[in-house]
């Protein structure tokens, strides 16, 4: 299932990183794309918060994963610097672990991942206008329609 | 009192001996930086696997360069967080093997407080003191009452200062890692192109850098659209000229709040050319220090010399269920 919504502004953001909150389980996994400064970080900032993160969460570009505590462990990771390489096993272990997975730039990695997973692209519009596009099949379908149900009706 | 600093944080194995938080005998660093290099940043898996091959090298020259024994060793300062877990790993069980086996005890440290100790090396510290943390994975202003007492004042609230280096010079074609080559650039060319200082008036003491990153970006891109002539050298001195502002502009205004008696810039930014300068014109009534070029990359020395102090302070030990953990709270 797919839905593409348009998000106005951060405040548009923060409320789809809330509606998704509502439906996170162990083990889920969350797949970003979109340009530099499209607004995966500031999505999954928000996310945090709705999922019990007390610490302030940054960008996770230099270690590739930053680990948080909230209601679930949280791991956030951008694996944008291993496009060339396809995997690191070194993220087995949290992938698939029972937390809640953010991976920024997940199709470097998808060899790694598996088959279902909730994915959001980000297309930037215009300075505070993003275009999104949210996949999901299995377990994911109902956080995609539950999008669905509160953007487009 | 003879420490073993130990580092393995991210991309350079490093091993050292200090005396008494000062003197350093031995600093050993392995840098895996070029094998890094091609991929456009620090690849963990390749990180670990280098650091196994290399840490009884290092270990071994640490220990014949100072000339003197394990037996002699008085206390192990292992860097434990934040960094790349793996990468951490294979410190801190290294630590652990040599401080079992000669029953030396052991410390973890923060890598942050090391970047800050770092300092106390060249020029010694006095209280209060203001520290800004400036790396690829790290902004930060600290504050310090006294020895190992951390408070954070603020921090970014999206991307690193030295992440942002990187992420505008690949959108303007440069290699990795990105802040040399820009500060590089930057000298050459004028600041032309007025960037947003991000939060400079915020009244706080955090930092944004992901603003800046997507308008230098977007001005980029657009420039390129128009088939507009792109000068790097001025792209990269505005850019420059915004984030060391920002940096400075929120230095001072700390300074002045918490009436420090001296300021240290440390982590790998601390290398920039620009902000040196800036600091040391802008800052003129209490003294500025940066840790010499050596001491501000990563290095186990200012490991040794953080957890020389934190041992004072804390009067324990670790035990050896020590770890290693991706992110650690500084004051924690």
């Amino acid at each position: 299932m797919e839905v593409k919504i348009r998000l106005n502004s951060v405040d548009d953001t923060q409320m789809l990183a809330e509606i998704i909150s509502g439906y996170v389980f162990p083990g889920i996994i969350i797949g970003l794309t979109g340009d530099l400064g499209s607004g995966k970080t500031t999505f999954t900032k928000y996310l945090s918060k709705y999922i019990g993160v007390s610490d302030n969460l940054n960008s996770p570009t230099f270690t590739i994963l930053k680990i948080y505590d909230g209601y679930y462990k949280l791991y956030h990771m951008d694996v944008y610097r291993l496009e060339d390489i396809g995997y690191d096993y070194e993220l087995d272990e949290f992938i698939y672990g029972d937390g809640i997975c953010v991976i920024e730039w997940y199709p470097y990695i998808k060899t790694m991942l598996p088959q279902e997973i909730l994915s959001i692209d980000f297309r930037v519009i215009d300075e505070f206008t993003r275009d999104v596009t949210i996949k999901g099949e299995g377990p994911y379908e109902k956080i995609v329609k539950a999008i669905s149900d509160r953007y487009c009706h | 009192m003879f420490v073993l600093g130990v580092e393995t944080s991210c991309d350079e194995t490093s091993v050292s001996i200090v005396k008494d938080g000062k003197e350093v005998l031995s600093n050993v660093v392995l840098s895996q930086i070029d094998i890094h290099k091609e991929y456009g940043g620090v690849v963990p898996e390749i990180a670990s696997r280098e650091h196994v091959k290399g840490i009884t090298y290092v270990f071994d020259k640490a220990i014949h360069d100072a000339n003197i024994r394990y037996e002699d060793i008085d206390l192990i300062a292992v860097t434990k967080g934040p960094g790349l877990i793996g990468s951490l790993l294979i410190g801190v069980n290294a630590a652990k093997v040599i401080s079992l086996n000669y029953n030396i005890p052991i410390v973890g440290v923060h890598h942050i407080a090391g970047h800050i100790y770092a300092n106390y090396i060249d020029n010694g510290m006095e209280f209060p003191l203001l520290a800004l943390v400036v790396s690829g994975g790290h902004t930060e202003l600290i504050l310090m009452n006294d020895h190992y007492d951390f408070q954070k004042l603020g921090e970014t609230q999206d991307d690193a200062v030295g992440e942002a280096y990187d992420k505008v010079a690949r959108v303007l074609g440069l290699p990795y890692p990105g802040g040399p080559i820009v500060d590089k650039k930057a000298n050459l060319g004028k600041d032309t192109l007025n960037f947003p200082r991000p939060m400079v008036d915020s009244g706080d003491f955090n930092f944004s850098f992901s603003g800046l990153k997507s308008h230098v970006i977007n001005m980029h891109h657009n420039m390129v659209q128009r088939n507009e002539e792109i000068n790097i050298e001025d792209f990269c001195a505005s850019f420059q000229e915004a984030v060391t502002d920002v940096l400075v502009n929120k230095t001072i205004q700390a300074k002045n709040h918490y009436k420090v008696k001296q300021v240290i810039v440390a982590g790998g930014v601390a290398a920039n050319s620009g902000l040196r300068r800036k600091m040391r014109e802008r800052i003129t009534d209490i003294p500025v220090y940066f840790p010499k070029m050596a001491y501000c990359t990563d290095n186990a020395a200012m490991i040794a010399s953080a957890g020389y102090f934190q041992y004072l302070k804390q009067g324990k030990a670790d035990d050896l269920l020590l770890n290693g953990q991706s992110r650690v709270n500084l004051e924690g």
